[in-house]
């Protein structure tokens, strides 16, 4: 069946109520049974959860074969807490026909591919899917198809039963002996702890992995005690350096910079940037660099920004210590400045995934956003996103939450280069869709701007302005006339990965790829 | 393959950045970024086993890409080298609009390199004069005799001075407020006008130094230069601000500019305008003025 | 051209494409691989084997690995390679003739 934004989703997809995209807000009003977990009741008081080792907690827990493991990607590339987790699971209590639900996965989680390969590892469901990761299961090698989604499509699914915990896996920084864990304090610190929070609510079983242990009670914990079953204490639950970079240096790439200011040019044109607009900005290149100019604008007419959510990196703590924003709200930390003011600069809070991005809950705070600005890898004459494959059809990137801030805020600013390398960035046909185009509003390249036909007001805003912008298509054209226009790429039937909508429709499905040989 | 237009030799050129002829990265879309002319560079920036390699990128980037109004000259290596006759070669071919002369000296230098450029020219079939010439001052005597080579040629639009070299024969270093070169600079500036031709500065290689570069550039526009060479795209817009007319010179141009051709064509030859005497030899001038004020995105008329 | 002995010329810078030729005996033996193969592998190919081919190169084993090099610059790639192979890539360049 075609969907919403033009992608052929396969009927054997389409069952236990499934449906393929119909559209922006299709699913609103709509109520949804919230699925309670299966919990163990510890009534009888206990001095301590501490289990010694992985392979114990997992017993305890009644890890058997079929089961669903979650993880959450704080730790990013510096994580060791996925791949410790699955080789105790794997080699030591011999478990297979495992299901990894993460919210991210990375080049850190190499070493999972073998397991893929070997159908150990049976189900993938994330946001992100990288390295060796994304290849074997762009190569047909996982046993079900992998199921892509937003970090609000996520607790969503979770909340809806449709993603079911067996045990959740929470890598803490720090942690007392009950469970109650932090992002700071430690030695490994991460900051927010926002994506494990929904996971465990709604796990049958919580483990705390951590490696650093703190005295009772660990306060305010990211993870309560109520939840956790089991605490583990490793030697390293991940390399600093991987996790948090010493500090997110906005770009001094004079093409980055070129973008960000008129990112911030477009900002400036809107009615929305008034006293107390909300913002959201990626860490890519010229996505934070938009930061620097927006600043000067702010200045320029007197105003301050009223909050910012997302992932938060050091440029935003600093607006947020100069007074120039009220409120920061942070689902996961970038760099060391944010780890280190996440409940330490007053105003600067921690949120859950489903607070930042949940399309089904009552309240996400992406539904309140004026302004995001966006990266991608590539964008369609349909303003249709792609940040999940690269343009040679392989899963190396993560739709995170770029449809769920795509569609909440007011004014989504796409910023990326005309072309990367050989590859066209705007092009006619991405290879997936993973933000629908009618939620993508402006798009800002090296070579002009392009305005989404369906937001009139803002070509009105920007003529007002004296901002010169083309058509999305005349991009595309003057994209193929550098790099020449791409071949098709040749595809199987097989489908390897699912991309959900943030509501839970079937966006897109990626199927596996037929290398070129020539 | 893209056929250029025919070179300006007198046109806007305040900002010329260098660009590695060698990298492709660098060289596919410099333009992007507004500068008035890019010089693609086989000189300094190019390691010496790979001269030879770095003369096919440039030929097939000066064939393939389109690079719009934005003029592109090349500098091609000294004269002392192996290389500056196949460089020369390459940029005709290739339909460079201009070509710079490295450590240029006298007007030997200028003569010696403007007969290679006709021998090119005929060579490949271009008209014979279109390819342009500027020629850069790195020395002492290079600046000494500035005036013989500002008028050596028909083909030279222009001259530069070139710090880094220049400083070290000086046995000098960079100063902040330009004492360093101050004496080359006016000598080369009182050239290059008494030539009729353009006269640009040299680069500003501290990124980070911002108000040095600002007060460089603002020392640049008050002796009088038409541009400045630059190493990063970062240093584009600060010059062209610095350069951009006052609105009140636009207005006076613009007065002056109409007025003439009101005046000449009823056979009239001093008028005043705003209570000034204005006669033809103001008219070069507030021409300048408008097509400035044009690329500053403060004219949009259509006197000029 | 005669690929007198092996040469190579490029990067592998991004943008950028590392070519090599070495003699060879039996035509021209083409070992490619692309950071952009799936999309433009098939355009890769017939522009070296069309440069190849303007410079009269008929036996020769080139191996070509590129990181999303335009046209522009495979041609010029492959063309440096030759013409150093044959000690002459220095001067008297065919620009505009063989070179185009």
């Amino acid at each position: 069946m075609i969907n919403a934004v033009g992608r052929e989703i396969p009927d054997a997809l389409l069952v236990n109520g499934k449906e393929v995209y119909q559209g922006k807000n299709y699913m609103d009003g709509k109520y949804l049974h919230k699925a309670a977990p299966t919990t163990r009741r510890y009534e009888k008081p206990q001095e301590s959860k501490i289990v010694a080792t992985l392979a114990d907690a997992l017993k305890q827990c009644g890890a058997k074969d079929g089961m669903t493991f979650s993880f959450h990607h704080h730790l990013r590339d510096g994580d060791y807490v996925v791949n410790m987790v699955m080789k105790a699971a794997i080699e030591e209590l011999g478990l297979k026909d495992l299901t990894i639900a993460a919210t991210s996965l990375g080049s850190a989680h190499d070493p999972i591919a073998d397991y893929i390969e070997e159908g150990k590892v049976i189900g993938i469901q994330t946001s992100g899917i990288r390295g060796r990761m994304g290849e074997v299961v762009s190569a047909g090698k996982l046993k079900t198809p992998a199921i892509i989604r937003s970090h609000g499509g996520r607790p969503r699914a979770i909340e809806a039963g449709e993603v079911h915990i067996d045990i959740a896996f929470v890598a803490a920084p720090t942690s007392d002996c009950v469970g109650n864990c932090r992002g700071i304090g430690g030695k490994s610190n991460c900051g927010s702890m926002g994506y494990a929070m929904t996971d465990a609510k709604y796990a049958d079983h919580v483990v705390v992995v951590t490696d650093c242990l703190v005295d009772f009670p660990n306060m305010p914990a990211s993870v309560e005690a109520i939840d956790v079953d089991a605490v583990v204490v490793v030697d390293s639950i991940g390399n600093p350096k991987k996790i948090a970079s010493a500090a997110a240096r906005i770009s001094q790439n004079p093409r980055d910079l070129m973008m960000a200011e008129n990112v911030a040019k477009v900002i400036a044109s809107t009615p929305y940037f008034k006293d107390g607009f909300s913002f959201q900005t990626g860490v890519g290149g010229p996505s934070l660099a938009a930061n620097l100019f927006l600043e000067k604008y702010m200045d320029e007419r007197n105003i301050k920004m009223g909050w910012a959510i997302g992932g938060i990196c050091g440029p935003m703590v600093e607006l947020l210590k100069k007074g120039k924003v009220g409120k920061v709200i942070d689902v996961q930390d970038f760099d060391l400045d944010a780890v280190n003011s996440i409940n330490q600069t007053p105003n600067h809070f921690e949120m859950s995934a489903s607070q930042y991005a949940n399309p089904a809950n009552k309240g996400a705070f992406v539904n309140k956003l004026d302004f995001v600005v966006l990266a991608a890898l590539e964008i369609d004459t349909g303003f249709n996103v792609n940040v999940l494959t690269g343009s040679d059809g392989v899963l190396r990137g993560a739709p995170g939450g770029h449809p769920d801030t795509a569609a909440g805020s007011k004014v989504c600013i796409i910023v990326t280069p005309l072309t990367r390398g050989r590859m066209a960035t705007v092009c006619e046909k991405v290879v997936t869709v993973t933000t629908p185009g009618d939620c993508v509003d402006v798009l800002v390249t090296d070579y002009g701007i392009a305005v989404n036909p369906l937001r009139p007001d803002l070509i009105e805003c920007l003529d007002n302005a004296g901002i010169p912008h083309v058509s999305i298509e005349s991009l595309k054209e003057k994209a193929y006339s550098l790099v020449g226009r791409p071949d098709d790429l040749q595809w199987e039937d097989k489908v390897v990965a699912v991309l959900e909508a943030r509501d839970g429709t079937i966006l897109d499905v990626v199927r596996k790829i037929k290398p070129l040989s020539l | 393959m893209i056929r250029r237009p025919k070179p300006e030799r007198f046109r806007l050129r305040r900002t010329m950045m260098f660009m590695n002829a060698q990298k492709p990265g660098l060289i596919k879309d410099a333009y992007i970024y507004g500068c008035d002319s890019i010089m693609l560079d086989l000189e300094d920036a190019v390691a010496e086993n790979q001269k030879d390699a770095a003369r096919f990128s440039l030929y097939h980037a000066l064939t393939t890409i389109d690079y719009g109004n934005t003029e592109v000259i090349v500098r091609i290596n000294g004269l002392d080298t192996p290389h500056w006759q196949e460089d020369i070669r390459v940029c005709v071919a290739g339909g460079a609009d201009g070509i710079r002369i490295a450590k240029c000296e006298s007007a030997q230098d200028v003569h010696t390199v403007e007969a290679a450029v006709e021998a090119a020219e005929k060579e490949f079939g271009v008209e014979v004069g279109r390819t342009l010439l500027m020629a850069a001052l790195e020395s002492p005597k290079g600046i000494l005799n500035a005036y013989e080579i500002c008028s050596a040629s028909d083909r030279m639009f222009g001259v530069a001075i070139s710090g880094g070299d220049f400083r070290k024969c000086m046995q000098t270093k960079f100063s902040p407020d330009g004492v360093d070169m101050l004496a080359a600079r006016g000598q080369m500036l009182l050239a290059a006008r008494a030539a009729g031709i353009q006269c640009f500065d040299t680069v500003f290689t501290d990124l980070d130094d911002n108000e040095g570069f600002k007060a460089e550039v603002l020392q640049n526009k008050a002796m009088g230069f038409d541009g400045k060479s630059l190493i990063n795209p970062k240093q584009i817009r600060l010059v062209h601000e610095v350069f951009a007319p006052t609105e009140k010179e636009v207005k006076q141009a613009e007065a002056v500019v109409r007025a003439y051709k009101e005046q000449s064509a009823a056979g009239v030859g001093v008028f005043t305008v705003n209570g000034k005497m204005i006669d033809i030899a103001f008219i070069p001038g507030a021409e300048r003025t408008l097509r400035l004020a044009k690329a500053c995105g403060m004219y949009e008329g259509d006197l000029v | 051209m005669e690929i007198l002995k092996s040469a190579a010329a490029g990067t592998l810078e991004s943008s950028d494409a590392m070519v090599t030729v070495e003699p060879g005996e039996d035509g021209i033996q083409l070992e490619l691989s692309s950071s952009v193969m799936n999309q433009y592998g098939r355009q890769i190919k017939a522009t070296i084997l069309e440069t190849l081919e303007r410079l009269d190169v008929t036996n020769a084993h080139v191996t070509v690995v590129d990181k999303g090099a335009l046209d522009c610059t495979l041609k010029a790639r492959v063309e440096c390679a030759v013409f150093r192979s044959c000690d002459a890539s220095s001067a008297n360049i065919p620009w505009g003739g063989a070179i185009r």
